[in-house]
């Protein structure tokens, strides 16, 4: 039927000019925010605004991260969010271990605490652990935005599922040749929980690197700001309002992340999909 | 997979307690390798939400060395604070919208995007894009599209022969700006979650509804979305709590203002404790966030519980 299969063909025709849209929708501000990097202070303020920039800036960049001491604000980034993974993975892991595999007193009531702490967002609890860090000394220090994610009750709960995916027979095997726990853990059971791991470090990373509220809350001054709180600043660079400014400046906050995004797309989209899933 | 008959969980539960459990090891190792966790969130999270409730029935400045205890003062103080009820009502105005847009048009999104082709796949990572990348670029962004004078949006109404928006320059339309911004950066993540939920559905069950020449709009009503409800129970629980945390956006973006008009919880917790030193009565707007969050989350397992293993 001739009928018909115009309808099929204007439908899918329909279907995908609206995903093209939709796209659009989506990827178009990040062009906006790449071309506006590129443009001089002149063609950031015309009206209508300019597509294409007709003589290209790329000193835009330079001047946005000179505006600050970027470097520094690059480098706490990068301490925080590799910090805070270097002490997440083992103490997840060995804390996932024992909730998945050992009988003890009081599991259950531990296990339901440590959940509990996955409906406590750091806005709601942000004053009094201020408090508690400046009576450490900590306030204004990198440890501050360290310590209090130095375990994860998310990560505990993606790990543990797949710890206890492993055949008991494995772990009595090796039980039988004398192995010890450490060794079990190491050799069974982390390779065992590999892509559990990388989805959670791949999440923890993302989050961390671009987390404003928490260094915003916990620092002073330059000495442990991280890049964010710096690309945020820039707003206030050549007396205010230089967009082109802000964007380089926004470009240099986002490109590592879409770059990650664009080579693991998969595991990313995995990485914060995951929980839905269940 | 195989395909299984469906237990209920209370059959489930049943059968636990028949079969033999199997013997894990005990040993006091088990609480070495939890301690450094459990400390983790006993220091951080769990003491500091006593901590919380402590100070805000005190008035304390964090410079006084004494914490002077002052009962219920604070929460009369707030209730009686106009600025604080218009704080709760933007709260809840910009949750209720921001939660309800973002279902509606994901669940949309979703049943349209559920393909597994490249290009199918190739505009779901573009709408999941904006929520991997900080809040503090998406803020920025979109301040930027928002310029009353040199804007993006602005332009693009122009062209279609409209008349320009204030967008954040008044108390009448910013609110509904920063709910444009939190939809667009959410979208992804919902309808991903949603395509995730959808490809779980058992397809016997459309196969079944295939033979009877069911309507499809009755297929979506009395499959999918009961088969769907785990997944919107979850996602309408972490949209809700996401959005009364927003902060980002506020303080990027309009820094509460024009005349009040985005002022939210957490934005005027954060003035209250490190603007203007008021600890305990910041710590009270705090406990309110709390009793909120509580609600939410009693209100999220109390109804999974009900709705979801209906089977």
């Amino acid at each position: 039927m001739p009928w018909r299969n115009a309808m099929r063909w204007l439908t899918t025709l329909f279907s995908i000019s609206g995903m093209l849209l939709l796209s659009i929708i989506f990827i178009f501000p990040f062009l906006w925010m790449l071309l506006t990097a590129f443009k001089s202070y002149y063609e950031t303020v015309v009206f209508p605004p300019i597509w294409i920039p007709s003589s290209w800036h790329p000193e835009n960049f330079v001047k946005a991260w000179s505006s600050g001491p970027f470097l520094h604000y690059f480098k706490n980034s990068l301490l925080v969010a590799i910090g805070i993974l270097f002490l997440q993975i083992p103490t997840i892991v060995l804390a996932a271990y024992a909730f998945a595999r050992y009988q003890f007193f009081g599991r259950s009531l531990l296990f339901a605490l440590t959940m509990v702490t996955l409906m406590v967002p750091g806005q709601l609890i942000f004053l009094p652990d201020f408090l508690i860090l400046s009576q450490l000394g900590l306030i204004n220090t990198l440890w501050s935005l360290i310590l209090p994610f130095a375990s994860s009750a998310f990560g505990i709960f993606l790990v543990r599922q797949s710890f206890k995916q492993v055949p008991e027979e494995l772990l009595e095997a090796a039980r039988l040749d004398e192995a010890k726990e450490w060794q079990i853990i190491l050799n069974i059971m982390v390779p065992m929980a590999r892509p559990a791991l990388i989805t959670f470090a791949l999440f923890s990373f993302i989050t961390h690197w671009n987390d404003y509220f928490w260094p915003l809350v916990m620092t002073t001054d330059d000495v442990a700001r991280t890049l964010p709180l710096g690309i945020a600043k820039l707003r206030q660079v050549e007396g205010g309002s230089a967009w082109q400014i802000v964007m380089a400046g926004n470009v240099i906050l986002v490109a590592p992340i879409l770059l990650i995004f664009f080579i693991a797309q998969r595991y990313i989209v995995r990485a914060f999909v995951y929980t839905g899933s269940k | 997979m195989t395909t299984q008959t469906p237990l209920s969980i209370k059959k489930v539960k049943s059968m636990k307690n028949v079969m033999p459990r199997q013997q894990a090891p005990f040993s006091w190792h088990a609480y070495l390798m939890i301690l450094p966790s459990l400390s983790v969130f006993l220091i951080f999270y769990i003491i500091p939400i006593f901590y919380l409730i402590f100070l805000s029935f005190h008035d304390w400045d964090l410079v006084n060395p004494v914490k002077q205890w002052i009962g219920l003062g604070n929460y009369f103080e707030l209730l009686q604070d106009a600025d604080f009820l218009q704080v709760l009502q933007n709260t809840f105005v910009y949750t209720l919208l921001t939660v309800s847009l973002l279902i509606i048009l994901s669940l949309l999104t979703s049943l349209w995007l559920n393909q597994n082709d490249i290009f199918t796949r190739f505009v779901q990572g573009a709408i999941f894009s904006p929520y991997i990348i900080s809040l503090v670029s998406v803020a920025l962004l979109w301040l930027w599209m928002m310029d009353p004078q040199y804007g993006l949006l602005n332009a693009i109404l122009t062209w279609f022969g409209l008349p320009p928006y204030p967008w954040l320059d008044s108390p009448d339309t910013a609110l509904y700006a920063l709910v444009l911004v939190s939809v667009w950066q959410g979208l992804g993540y919902n309808t991903l979650v949603f395509i995730a939920g959808l490809n779980s559905i058992p397809t016997d069950l459309y196969e079944a509804a295939a033979l009877d020449d069911t309507p499809s709009w009755k297929t979506f009503f009395r499959i999918t979305l009961p088969m769907l409800s785990p997944t919107l129970f979850f996602l309408v629980i972490i949209d809700l709590i996401a959005s009364f945390k927003v902060f980002e956006t506020i303080a990027i973006m309009t820094g509460g203002g024009p005349l009040n008009s985005t002022n939210m919880l957490v934005y005027y917790i954060y003035q209250y404790g490190f603007r203007f030193y008021k600890i305990g009565y910041a710590s009270a707007a705090a406990v309110i966030l709390l009793i909120i969050l509580s609600i939410l989350t009693w209100l999220y397992f109390a109804l999974l519980e009900k709705r979801v293993h209906y089977r």
